[in-house]
């Protein structure tokens, strides 16, 4: 079972609150990996706001041809992260040659351009990384993108994290997002890229449950954009849905619960925006879902929120106190981050809203 | 002098043994008087006992000579015995009854005496192969990784949606205050919530106006009642005034076919009709006899049929094709100029064809047609029953239902345009008596939603089945009074308990669907979700993609 889980925080936190916010929910996963997404970086990142970070796990020839590659296209890299790593025999742990995390100049033909183009770039670079790593089994690339690095393994969560020192404290890796799950893609095969949190262009999801309309989803987002790959994982089909409807046809972020579970015919019927919602519902039905899921997600500007299934009431709890916002699995979680915040607070979502936490923790309940 | 004439028809010969007992019978004439086929008649037999008596003279002979009535089978190749067995059905003392001539020559026999080809009613007859939703089982059962739902405590959305659905993209919406507004709601086809399940096409004319009228009536109270929206189409052959000028109008599907039989009073009534119908369905072909038009014999041609029709007294001959369509394109721009601006773009308009070899590239067409305009692609297959056809169609010319429901399912995959033209399976479903399983089964290899005929009939007391028995629909003389314009034979049908009977069918099926959507854990119908269903014959699993379990 997998259990997730977020933190957003109004100063920069390291990842080991996350490994903290994870281990207490032990019993509640199967101790097969680990996998974080930081934003909105500080520590040794927080000079490069507006620039790509490149993030990988690769093998010698791997990293080099990336470096050609990225150099061939234009990139001029400003700066290198490569995680210390400190092996023991006892670790649990399947381990990839090189993590690294690059930052890159865009090329300077980029100057002018859009921010459009320059995400295109971004997540074509991205792309074609992917394919030549994955041909010729030279590693893994989870993110290209500004203010964002990414990290997976498979392996027990408390050895990954005395792997990489996750767990002391330090002032290089830091940021105010940082999202996490201790499970790999038990269900199926273990592959890295199975592991949440995915993410695409900004937009970061990871999901708690089983997609059983994996199927439609998949068959339907495999046409809808060249980003939408892989499926290792019946969970990719949420990030991908929510890249759909945020930002793809731009709408705003209440109308992803409207495509995930649309309302009952009959509730609809009574409804002022009927005819809306009974357009969404038609036109999206492959990107329905039947549950029983819950969903973390987080938008490029920095908004967090959660969404379950409108059925099988997946949980998630909601806490937070002045300078934290944690939403997770199971409270256990929640007590360790946030011992002495009011209880009387926490949030339970329910199947028929949407919570979000804007940029200054305000927690919103909307109601679909 | 010959004694036995062998190139007559004889009892052998005939499709169904009528066999009596006359020691049983004590002639009360039932069966005569209900078998609508004048396939038994009252005759006389001569009984003679000679008996030789000894005495005294010698001995003597004695006769004794009787004459017996008894029912006698009719050895005619048109007023044979269908084998509907409603004698049996009446006979106080079990005197009657009828069995299967298993020699099935009558139909050479047939042949060879009246140069005419066979026509009769119901479906195909042959069994050549074994149901191929029989082979394929709900087999995604959710166990511990996704908890299954509960059939009767959880809601289940049992609706599917009739009309052209446009991609995501294509979606005319505005933003105002952070929220989607139409922008023009005039510029996006039609679509409308229904049940999954279409009780389709079957005619007044084909039908006795007693049997359209049970349907109609099931249909309504379905809706306003129970609150499950089926729908209904009309078949070609118009529709009571009543019914187009009435709030029920909503509810019903209006067929039109290449012999237009019925529009003129449609059109007629427009201005008075107080509801939009449900949805038009152009009829391009069906199941049971592709490449053929429809046929309603004189004999059910009656006056009342006539006016609704606005025909004369004569055999009505649909047509093959629509007069003056000659292409994909142009059939396109036909619906659109007429059924779409005929009701204002407010009636999703949807296309009936048999399944075919070319279903897929029809279906492809549809689906790249830029004005988005078809509403439903309703595909029939060659298990479908019909009213009137020759057997020599009904048995041979078609295409199995199933897996081009899967072929056309999956053209749209490719196309990344799944939904956007609802496609409805039809053709043999239910066949097994079960609708909901059937049905279930379709949807998740694809189909929108259903629609069924010959089920409905069944439901109302048919008798016919699919080994020969009765498929007399054609010829006006259903014993059941379904098929029939015979104001006698009309009679027999109790429309109340007709309809009493289909409501309780689609109620049942309805509690049936939900016990198949619970245990695969969903609550909305899973369209295209192959993923549910396994296969126990490799063959079929192979071609549908599913997978394959023994």
């Amino acid at each position: 079972m997998c259990r997730i889980g977020s933190i957003k925080s109004k100063k920069y936190i390291h990842p080991s609150m996350v490994l903290k916010l994870m281990r207490s929910q032990q019993k509640g996963h199967d101790n097969s990996g680990f996998a974080l997404i930081m934003q909105d970086l500080g520590g040794i990142f927080e000079n490069y706001k507006n620039l790509p970070i490149l993030s990988m796990a690769v093998s010698d020839d791997g990293m080099k041809y990336a470096e050609d590659l990225l150099h061939q296209i234009g990139f001029t890299r400003v700066f290198q992260y490569n995680m210390e790593v400190f092996p023991e025999e006892s670790l649990e742990i399947e381990t990839m040659p090189n993590y690294v995390f690059e930052v890159f100049q865009y090329p300077k033909n980029y100057k002018n351009s859009t921010k459009k183009e320059k995400e295109d770039l971004l997540l074509d670079t991205r792309l074609k990384l992917r394919a030549y790593l994955e041909k010729n089994d030279e590693g893994y690339v989870y993110s290209f993108w500004e203010d964002v690095i990414s990290l997976k393994e498979i392996g027990n969560p408390n050895d990954i994290g005395k792997y990489f020192n996750l767990w002391s404290e330090d002032i290089n890796l830091r940021a105010k997002i940082i999202t996490a799950q201790c499970r790999q893609n038990t269900n199926y095969d273990i592959v890295r890229y199975a592991a949440h949190p995915f993410f695409l262009q900004g937009y970061t999801t990871l999901t708690n449950g089983e997609n059983t309309f994996y199927e439609k989803n998949k068959l339907l987002q495999q046409k809808l954009h060249r980003g939408y790959i892989g499926f290792e994982s019946d969970s990719q089909c949420f990030l991908y849905t929510l890249h759909y409807v945020h930002k793809i046809l731009n709408w705003p972020l209440k109308y992803y619960k409207h495509v995930l579970t649309p309302l009952p015919f009959e509730e609809m019927e009574k409804r002022q925006d009927k005819n809306v919602l009974e357009r969404i519902k038609s036109s999206l039905s492959n990107l329905e879902i039947n549950g029983p899921n819950t969903t973390i997600g987080v938008l490029p500007d920095g908004i967090m929120f959660n969404v379950i299934d409108s059925k099988k009431l997946r949980p998630t709890v909601i806490c937070k106190d002045e300078d934290i916002v944690v939403m997770t699995s199971e409270v256990c979680g929640a007590n360790e981050i946030l011992p002495d915040r009011d209880i009387s607070k926490d949030i339970y979502t329910n199947e028929r809203e949407l919570v979000v936490v804007d940029n200054d923790l305000n927690i919103q309940r909307i109601s679909q | 002098m010959t004694t036995v004439n062998i190139n007559s028809i004889s009892k052998d010969d005939l499709p169904w043994i009528v066999e009596y007992d006359s020691e049983k019978c004590m002639l009360c004439g039932r069966c005569t008087a209900s078998c609508s086929f004048g396939a038994i008649k009252v005759d006389v037999q001569k009984r003679k006992k000679v008996k030789a008596i000894s005495n005294e003279e010698g001995f003597q002979i004695d006769e004794d000579q009787k004459a017996i009535p008894v029912i006698k089978q009719v050895i005619d190749e048109h007023k044979f015995c269908r084998g509907c067995g409603i004698c049996t059905k009446v006979c106080p003392n079990g005197a009657i009854k009828i069995t299967r001539n298993k020699t099935e020559i009558f139909g050479t026999r047939y042949r060879a005496k009246t140069a005419d080809s066979i026509k009769r009613g119901g479906r195909n007859n042959l069994h050549t192969e074994g149901r191929t939703l029989d082979k394929i089982k709900v087999g995604r059962i959710s166990q511990m990784t996704d908890p299954s739902l509960d059939a009767i405590r959880h809601t289940f959305d049992l609706r599917t949606t009739l009309g052209r659905v446009v991609s995501p993209d294509n979606l005319d919406f505005k933003l105002v205050d952070g929220e989607l507004q139409e922008n023009n709601t005039q510029n996006l086809p039609v679509n409308t919530s229904i049940y999954p399940i279409i009780i389709s096409d079957m005619s007044i004319g084909a039908l006795s106006p007693r049997m359209w009228e049970a349907i109609a009536i099931a249909t309504a109270y379905l809706n306003e009642v129970k609150h499950i929206p089926i729908r209904m189409a009309s078949g070609e052959g118009g529709v009571p005034d009543k019914l187009l000028r009435s709030k029920y109008l909503k509810y019903m599907i209006l067929q039109i076919a290449s012999g237009h039989f019925g529009w003129n009073r449609i059109i007629n009534s427009m201005p008075y009709m107080q509801e939009d119908p449900a949805g038009i369905l152009i009829k391009i072909g069906q199941g049971a006899k592709p490449g053929d038009g429809g046929l309603l014999m004189a004999q059910k041609n009656v006056k009342l049929i006539q006016e609704i029709r606005g025909v004369p007294k004569a055999d009505l001959l649909s047509p093959p094709n629509h007069q003056g369509l000659y292409s994909i394109e142009e059939s396109v721009q036909k619906m659109f100029l007429s059924m779409n601006c005929a009701f204002n773009f407010k009636v999703p308009v949807a296309i009936k064809v048999a399944a075919s070899s070319t279903s897929v590239s029809v279906y492809n067409n549809l689906l790249r047609d830029p004005y988005n305009i078809v509403g439903g692609f309703f595909i029939d297959g060659i298990a479908g029953g019909t009213g009137a056809a020759h057997e020599i169609s009904l048995n041979h010319t078609g295409h199995p239902i199933v897996s081009k429901l899967r072929d056309c399912y999956l053209a749209s995959v490719h196309q990344g345009k799944q939904g956007q033209i609802p496609i409805f399976a039809g053709g043999g479903i239910g066949m097994n008596g079960n609708l909901a399983a059937d049905t279930f089964k379709m949807i998740c290899l694809g189909a929108s939603g259903v629609f069924i005929g010959k089920l409905i009939l069944q439901i109302a007391g048919c008798v016919g089945n699919d080994f020969g028995r009765c498929n007399a629909c054609n010829t006006g003389c259903c014993p059941i009074g379904i098929t029939t314009q015979n104001p006698k034979l009309m009679q027999r049908l109790d429309v109340d308990t007709v309809a009493q009977n289909i409501v309780n069918y689609i109620c049942a099926t309805d509690i049936e669907l939900k016990k198949l959507l619970a245990p695969v854990g969903n609550s909305t119908l899973p369209i295209g979700r192959s993923d549910a269903l396994v296969c126990v014959d490799k063959n079929v699993s192979d071609r549908l993609q599913i997978q394959y379990v023994c």
